[in-house]
């Protein structure tokens, strides 16, 4: 896990400090400005969730406790359905329920059940960005079960499905194979 | 600028080029200008065609203001989450006057004291470090000129073109400026990058901590750490006081007020780059990590609102850049793409920064459809609009590089293309 990794490099690394300009096998010279990161601040700020899970913090939530957080900090934005609104882009839909059309058209709005491919950009997202007046304003428990809430009403995991650091992460999404690397190259062939 | 039009012609002026755009916002900003300026406005009024003023003119002062006949703005549009785009009508050369470069954030423009201002890098880092703004300044620093431009740009264009589309609303989402900063590669030398690093996460530091995974390969090669924007500090909606600079990369990724490096393994996966800024595509598909902006250009004069005189010599410019490097050349044509005729390329032609070109042509009031097609050092040339869709298909949502047209009405109204 990344956050076990850092604090291990975390040590080395002010047990090295003051071995000034060492080349490391690169080319740069290194000048020595910064001061080491300490362990405290590395956590505060170490707040991202990767698809493996790392980063996901304790705590649990279900799509019933999830049902009234969304009402209460999300459906003002997104509809009481997560359907979308003016302000706030449609969250829950799976139509059409083959295929992959949206290169071809516009005819169906993406959203989290039929376009996102991971699970658990949905906790990184909310954790860090929602709801849109007060960002970071929810708690572990709450993003578990409002991310919980929206995956139960994509219908990709049961209504009573509880969602934590150890299942979040194998929630399978439906759109997961669709995303490709980029092929242009440059070149005289537009792709 | 452009050659000139010669022989006392009475081609286009710019005063009929800013017409359109101008006289609106122009009128709206009087209302709030100081008493000094606005007393300007009618004093100068006359000075041009009858000689010098016999009065002293206005004193020095700490900052320069436009002349009260200019009124070059941008468009913003949205509120937290907004953009507002840049007046490609109005600009000459190739670099965006600093309170003109276009804008877009996700979540407002934080505004950030650089006394507390701390980048921590981290992650697979052997000396995981917190740089202050000021420790970034005592590195070597590094000054280069890149246009930005954000990845949804041109997507009114493709989506809902209207005939009455300006050069701004088209395209405005691209700016070129000169950046100064610290080459990424420098601070990952400072901290020591591990072995099993391969890409960065890079973190803003606005309310809704933007977040996107940039390849370590971009960070060797040209990334840059940048707090200087055309010879000052960053201004806040631009970042200040740190952002990243990605040369020829989406906008989105250089993320602004950057808060926070994390040398990774694998990509994050964040929101910015699975649910936005993908590209679906018409095989059922869609692109990811699709970072480099494609080859472009766009005729800024004559475009909408601008009416030509007849018979009357047409400077042609615009702009042309490459996320892949040097533009080669510009092609420009008259008759909507039947005949195509080179354009002259103003030095330097800088790689991965907007290159002005011109054309002079006379318009002798027949039908005309005015087009640009940019190829750039790959060989890399703009597709047509039939092509685009083809190849990117009608629901594709970023990167849009195809040919754009303006259209000579008889009457020698220039209108955005809207029927190819």
């Amino acid at each position: 896990m990344s956050g076990r990794r850092t604090r291990c490099a975390l040590i080395g690394c002010v047990a090295l400090w003051g071995a000034a300009c060492r080349s490391e096998g690169q080319t740069a010279t290194r000048y020595g400005v910064g001061r080491p990161a300490t362990r405290a601040e590395i956590a505060a700020w170490d707040i991202d969730v990767n698809p493996s899970g790392a980063g996901l913090p304790a705590g649990r939530g279900s799509a019933a406790e999830g049902a009234s957080v969304f009402a209460a900090k999300c459906a003002a934005c997104h509809g009481t359905k997560g359907e979308g609104l003016t302000a706030g882009p449609a969250l829950v839909g799976r139509e059409p329920r083959e295929g992959f059309p949206f290169g071809q058209s516009l005819k169906y709005t993406r959203t989290v059940g039929n376009y996102w491919p991971y699970a658990t950009t949905l906790y990184d997202y909310v954790d860090r960005a929602m709801p849109a007046t007060a960002p970071g304003s929810l708690t572990a428990d709450e993003i578990y079960a409002v991310v919980a809430w929206i995956l139960s009403r994509n219908e990709i995991i049961a209504p009573t499905a509880v969602m934590d650091a150890a299942s979040l992460p194998r929630v399978r999404m439906p759109a997961r194979d669709r995303f490709v690397p980029d092929t242009r190259r440059g070149g005289a062939e537009f792709r | 600028m452009t050659k000139d039009a010669g022989g006392g012609s009475p081609a286009i002026t710019r005063r009929a080029l800013l017409a359109g755009t101008a006289a609106t916002a122009g009128a709206a900003l009087l209302g709030s200008l100081p008493d000094s300026i606005r007393g300007l406005e009618a004093r100068a009024t006359p000075s041009g065609a009858q000689g010098p003023p016999r009065t002293p003119g206005q004193p020095t002062s700490a900052t320069s203001m436009r002349s009260p006949f200019e009124h070059p703005a941008r468009t913003p549009i949205g509120q937290v989450t907004g953009a507002s785009f840049s007046p490609l009508q109005d600009l000459s050369g190739t670099i965006t006057p600093t309170d003109l470069h276009f804008e877009r954030h996700h979540g407002g423009v934080p505004t950030i004291d650089p006394t507390e201002y701390r980048l921590l890098i981290h992650g697979l880092v052997r000396r995981p470090t917190v740089f202050e703004l000021e420790d970034l300044k005592r590195l070597p620093s590094i000054t280069r000129v890149y246009f930005l431009e954000c990845s949804g740009n041109g997507r009114t264009a493709y989506r809902s073109p209207q005939r009455e589309l300006t050069p701004q609303l088209v395209d405005g989402l691209t700016s070129n400026a000169e950046w100064t900063g610290v080459p990424l590669a420098a601070l990952l030398a400072e901290v020591g990058v591990e072995p099993g690093a391969s890409w960065i996460l890079a973190e803003g530091g606005d309310a809704v901590l933007l977040s996107r995974s940039v390849p370590l390969e971009k960070a060797m090669d040209d990334a840059l750490v940048v707090y200087a924007q055309n010879g000052e500090a960053l201004r806040p909606a631009a970042g200040y006081p740190v952002r990243l600079l990605l040369p020829g990369w989406e906008g989105n990724a250089n993320v602004k007020w950057l808060r926070r490096l994390k040398l990774i393994a694998q990509p994050n996966m964040s929101r910015d780059e699975t649910s936005r800024y993908t590209d679906p595509l018409p095989d059922g598909t869609a692109r990811q990590f699709s970072f480099v902006m494609d080859v472009k250009s766009i005729i800024t004069r004559p475009a909408h609102p601008v009416r030509l005189g007849r018979d009357a010599w047409v400077p042609i410019s615009g702009i042309a850049w490459s996320g892949r490097g040097k533009i080669r050349r510009v092609e420009v044509s008259t008759d909507g793409g039947a005949t195509w005729v080179p354009a002259e390329l103003q030095e330097p032609v800088l790689s991965k920064a907007h290159t002005r070109f011109t054309r002079m042509w006379r318009w002798t009031g027949g039908p005309a459809t005015l087009l640009s097609r940019a190829t750039d050092e790959t060989g890399a040339t703009q597709p047509t609009l039939a092509e685009f869709r083809e190849k990117r298909g009608r629901g594709t949502d970023y990167h849009f590089n195809f040919i754009r047209g303006w259209v000579v009405e008889r009457d020698g109204l220039v209108v955005y293309q809207v029927d190819v």
